[in-house]
């Protein structure tokens, strides 16, 4: 029972990274049909961008929450002008092309980050500094730490943030009204452009949270971390129905309830012949098995071709 | 109009009853039964967004209706397969042309002959006799069909670098080329000037000469009145009437519906 | 049609050039060292390979990400029945077919639950499928020890046929041949059926249903193509070249370990594909063979380079070679979607109708 508990926690605070992470990809995806491949990297950009930022402030003597705070600022600037970026120089100029060229596309600015990430950061594991302090908790019988309780609150808030964002202001109308319809909202005088470029911006700007939530959770940082994030993600984005914000938030914290608790018992159900190395693939096993059942996924509404 | 045949004397083709089908809140369809019989010119026409479209994806298992079903030459067709219904012998064409783009008029026409011939993948890797006898009369049946819509010149042109008026012929001739018992013309005339129009209509004609059924979607009333042995009329996804073309165009309902319109 | 057009040149002595220049290579190659075959080896075996995945991604327009995950599958096949991982020595008759068998069946698996998807999530999954199968091999060390996880497998016995190795030093007609010229011959030989195989397919019952399902799956199905299967045979085609691959790839290297079968690698394929030109034999050579040489080129030209210019290695070759994918993948899309050297007739016409795009 302790386990079980255990992994609910462990679970959900991947779940809340994940859920940052999916809503870049739903985002995106809602709005002009493209899986960005290159959302992970993002990601690992704005971990390696504040172990950089943090690491050399706390160096020169700033206290841990303010090296804290300028390397969330400054990763989150970064995060959103490379979304900004990617969408312009890379996606727009193939709004119209068919349907697997961006995703080509996509694959190839996938790999130029990462090796760009590599050339700056080189090859080696880089250790996320100590900007929280290293508390635990116990609570019947469930451990945490700070770190674990400042993931899963900072997530829960800026998913607030973004549903009122999207719900209540002329922008997150004109998102959603393009995402039912391009056509239809730009007669409305709805500027797609101007409603990509924010979605990736938005997305963007998550993802630099979720790499520094990551960085700080994990306590270290790869310039190939992105892509395994990534591809989980997106997992979570297709589980609760991508391009819906909700099933994004909910998906994430399902798939990282999944693989906690999958990791925590596949020896058990398996009778020991594997073992929890393979925690990565119940990812894919749900990706496949919702895609199988319900390929709109689990609140997403049924779409078809029209013919 | 051919007032000579009496339709109602010939088998049935095809029976729709009660075909429903819905989108999120918009009623498409409204359980409509109509009848096709066997040799005839049967026209669907109706307003903009009455429905003919979703019928006819319904009709040819691209669409799975939410209540009613088709029966074809007497038994059900299965929903959501497509491949079988062009197995049982119905053919379209879409209102928005669909063509294989980057394959050639004659390449459209020969996948069209797909449904009617067995060659696999072992066959064409060893080049086996069976094989390329078989490809030999898929391409010749092909050209025949260009020749058939008149554009067998332009055979080895890409698909996508036909006119307008060709893509709409060589649509036909890839839906001939599966041995349609029925064919099903989405708007064929659209965007179609007088002449070409008249070709059209003397190519359906044709068609149903060679036994074929037709049913038509149309929205030029004069060629749909002066081609069709029986209309019927949906609005709003519900069938208005089924007649024919004489008693279809002096009916109040049918009037309204495209006042109103 | 012009593929045919270009590969049965209208002149027989085209075809003895090109045979001519087939054979002297390897014996060219040889007098800078047996290294320089083996890369002409590599770069066959990609020919072979990006035609195989041509097959899936050309001719049906399926994006098969995973596509190294059937190479694996066919070159563990052949290590754990050719090597003393588990004692078993299986002559090569069986093993190929076992190991195309393998990854054909792998293709089906994989496909059946997700070919009735959009494209894009066909994407995806057949990444993941890529990734499932690495982590199997880097873990199906214990509790019983079938791949030897990451350390691999190694002694892996070359192709024989017959008495005839393809390892080792040889005589022939009174020419010595080394291991890897053996090699090449009989990677040319297989690259040369898997050309035939292609033209035959692409210009069959089934290949014009790839292409039309490629080209609108609406279309294909309404006039009676049964998608779902033969988007299946595609990729089992596809795998089972794939598998294939991977044997001689085993073989020939006598070593494997789940480190050859990372993500990049099925990228990187599915690179030449779309490099050379989507469904364009000649296209997709050309891309093979410019992407294998590329690195290697980079490895050579590179590393003394920079030394040349800055003292030292500033870039890391490898990152430098990775970035130059990733560009030329984005810049080709850009402004070249067909592929550097498309089929002829789709030159001129710039974009597809743009309906295709979204449905
Ligand atoms: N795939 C779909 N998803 C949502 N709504 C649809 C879909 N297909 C059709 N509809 C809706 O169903 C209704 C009927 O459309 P349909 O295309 O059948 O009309 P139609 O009679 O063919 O019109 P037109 O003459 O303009 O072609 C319309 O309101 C349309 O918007
Ligand atoms: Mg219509």
């Amino acid at each position: 029972m302790d386990i079980f508990l255990q992994q609910i926690v462990n679970g959900l605070v991947q779940g809340s990274i994940y859920a940052l992470v999916a809503l870049g990809y739903t985002m995106v995806y809602g709005i002009m049909g493209l899986i960005n491949f290159a959302h992970g990297e993002v990601v690992m950009i704005g971990t390696l961008t504040a172990i950089t930022v943090a690491g050399s402030l706390l160096a020169a003597g700033m206290p841990p929450a303010l090296a804290g705070l300028a390397a969330l600022i400054v990763a989150t600037l970064l995060c959103m002008a490379l979304g900004w970026g990617l969408e312009r120089i890379a996606y727009r100029p193939l709004r119209n092309a068919p349907r697997l060229t961006p995703l080509i596309t996509a694959i190839g600015m996938s790999i130029i980050l990462q090796n760009l990430a590599m050339i700056l950061w080189g090859r080696n594991y880089q250790t996320f500094p100590p900007l929280f302090p290293k508390v635990n908790f116990e609570l019947a019988g469930v451990h945490f730490t700070a770190v674990q309780v400042i993931i899963v609150l900072l997530s829960a808030a800026t998913m607030l943030s973004l549903t009122l964002l999207v719900y209540r202001t002329k922008l997150g109308m004109a998102m959603r009204a393009t995402a039912q319809n391009p056509a239809v909202a730009g007669l409305m005088g709805v500027n797609s452009n101007r409603v990509i470029s924010a979605a990736f911006v938005i997305g963007s700007a998550l993802a630099a949270l979720a790499g520094i939530m990551v960085g700080a959770y994990y306590e270290i940082a790869h310039y190939q971390m992105g892509f395994m994030l990534g591809l989980k993600a997106f997992t979570a984005a297709v589980l609760g129905g991508i391009g819906n914000l909700l099933g994004a938030m909910a998906g994430g914290i399902l798939l990282g309830l999944i693989e906690a608790l999958g990791a925590g018992y596949i020896g058990d159900l398996t009778g020991g012949f594997l073992g929890s190395h393979y925690q990565d693939i119940f990812a894919f096993m749900v990706l496949i098995v919702v895609l199988m059942f319900r390929p709109s996924g689990l609140f997403g509404e049924k779409t078809g071709d029209r013919a | 109009m051919s007032d000579n045949t009496n339709p109602t004397h010939k088998p049935v083709l095809l029976a729709a009853k009660q075909v429903a089908k819905h989108f999120g809140g918009v009623k498409a369809l409204r359980d409509v039964s109509l009848t096709i019989r066997q040799g005839e010119i049967y026209g669907l026409i109706g307003p903009n967004g009455a429905g003919k479209t979703t019928f006819f994806n319904c009709m040819t298992g691209l669409y799975i209706p939410d209540g009613g079903g088709f029966d074809f030459t007497g038994t059900p067709l299965v929903a959501d397969a497509p491949d079988q219904a062009a197995a049982r012998g119905i053919a379209r064409t879409f209102q928005n042309i669909r063509l294989f783009g980057n394959m050639s008029a004659l390449e459209n026409v020969m996948v069209g002959r797909h449904v009617r011939t067995r060659a696999g993948v072992i066959g064409a890797m060893f080049n086996s006799a069976a094989t390329r006898a078989e490809e030999a009369a898929i391409r010749e049946r092909a050209m025949a069909l260009l020749h058939y819509v008149d554009i067998a010149e332009r055979a080895d042109d890409l698909a996508k670098n036909l006119s307008y008026g060709e893509q709409r012929r060589l649509e036909i001739a890839r839906a001939l080329a599966t041995e349609p018992k029925l064919l099903c013309l989405d708007e064929p005339a659209a965007g179609m000037n007088a002449t070409e129009t008249g070709e059209l209509r003397e190519l359906i004609e044709g068609i149903r000469g060679d036994g074929t059924t037709v049913l038509l979607i149309e929205h030029d009333v004069k060629l749909v009145m002066g081609l069709c042995d029986r209309v019927a009329v949906l609005d709003y996804g519900a069938l208005v009437i089924e007649d024919v073309p004489a008693v279809v165009q002096n009916d109040q309902r049918v009037i309204e519906a495209y006042l109103g319109a | 049609m012009s593929i045919k057009n270009w590969l049965l040149p209208r002149s027989t002595v085209g075809i003895g050039l090109i045979a001519i220049a087939l054979i002297a290579l390897p014996f060219a190659l040889a007098t800078g060292g047996q290294a320089w075959v083996r890369i002409a080896n590599f770069a066959i075996l990609y020919v072979f390979l990006a035609l195989g995945l041509n097959i899936v991604v050309g001719l049906a327009g399926l994006l098969d990400l995973g596509y190294i995950a059937f190479y694996a599958v066919g070159a563990y096949t052949w290590a754990l029945l050719a090597s003393p991982h588990f004692g078993l020595h299986l002559p090569v008759w069986a093993i190929l077919p076992i190991g195309a068998a393998c990854a054909c069946v792998a293709g089906v698996l994989l496909g059946s639950p997700t070919l009735k998807l959009r494209g894009d999530y066909l994407a995806i999954v057949t990444l993941g499928f890529g990734e499932i199968v690495r982590i199997f091999m880097n873990n199906l060390n214990a509790p019983i020890n079938i791949t030897n996880g990451a350390q691999g497998i190694t002694l892996i016995d070359p192709v024989k046929i017959g008495d005839f190795s393809f390892a080792g030093n040889s005589t022939i007609f009174g020419l010595t041949l080394s291991g890897p010229q053996k090699y090449y011959f009989l990677l040319v030989a297989l690259a040369l059926l898997v050309i035939v195989v292609n033209l035959r397919l692409q210009n069959s019952r089934i290949g014009r249903a790839w292409q039309a399902i490629r080209e609108d799956e609406i279309a294909a199905k309404a006039v009676g193509i049964n998608t779902r299967n033969v988007k299946l045979l595609a990729f089992a085609m596809g795998a089972s070249f794939g598998g294939i691959a991977g044997g001689v790839f085993a073989a020939m290297q006598g070593f494997v370990s789940p480190e050859s079968f990372s993500l990049i690698e099925s990228v990187m394929i599915l690179a030449m594909v779309v490099l050379g030109g989507m469904g364009h034999i000649p296209g997709v050579i050309l891309g093979a063979v410019l992407l294998a040489i590329l690195p290697e080129a980079l490895r050579y030209g590179v590393a003394p380079l920079q030394q040349l210019l800055f003292g030292k290695v500033l870039v890391d070759p490898e990152s430098l070679r990775m970035l130059i994918f990733g560009l030329a993948l984005v810049l080709v899309m850009r402004f070249k979607p067909a592929g550097l050297w498309p089929a002829p007739e789709r030159k001129a016409h710039g974009n597809p109708n743009p309906e295709e795009g979204r449905a």
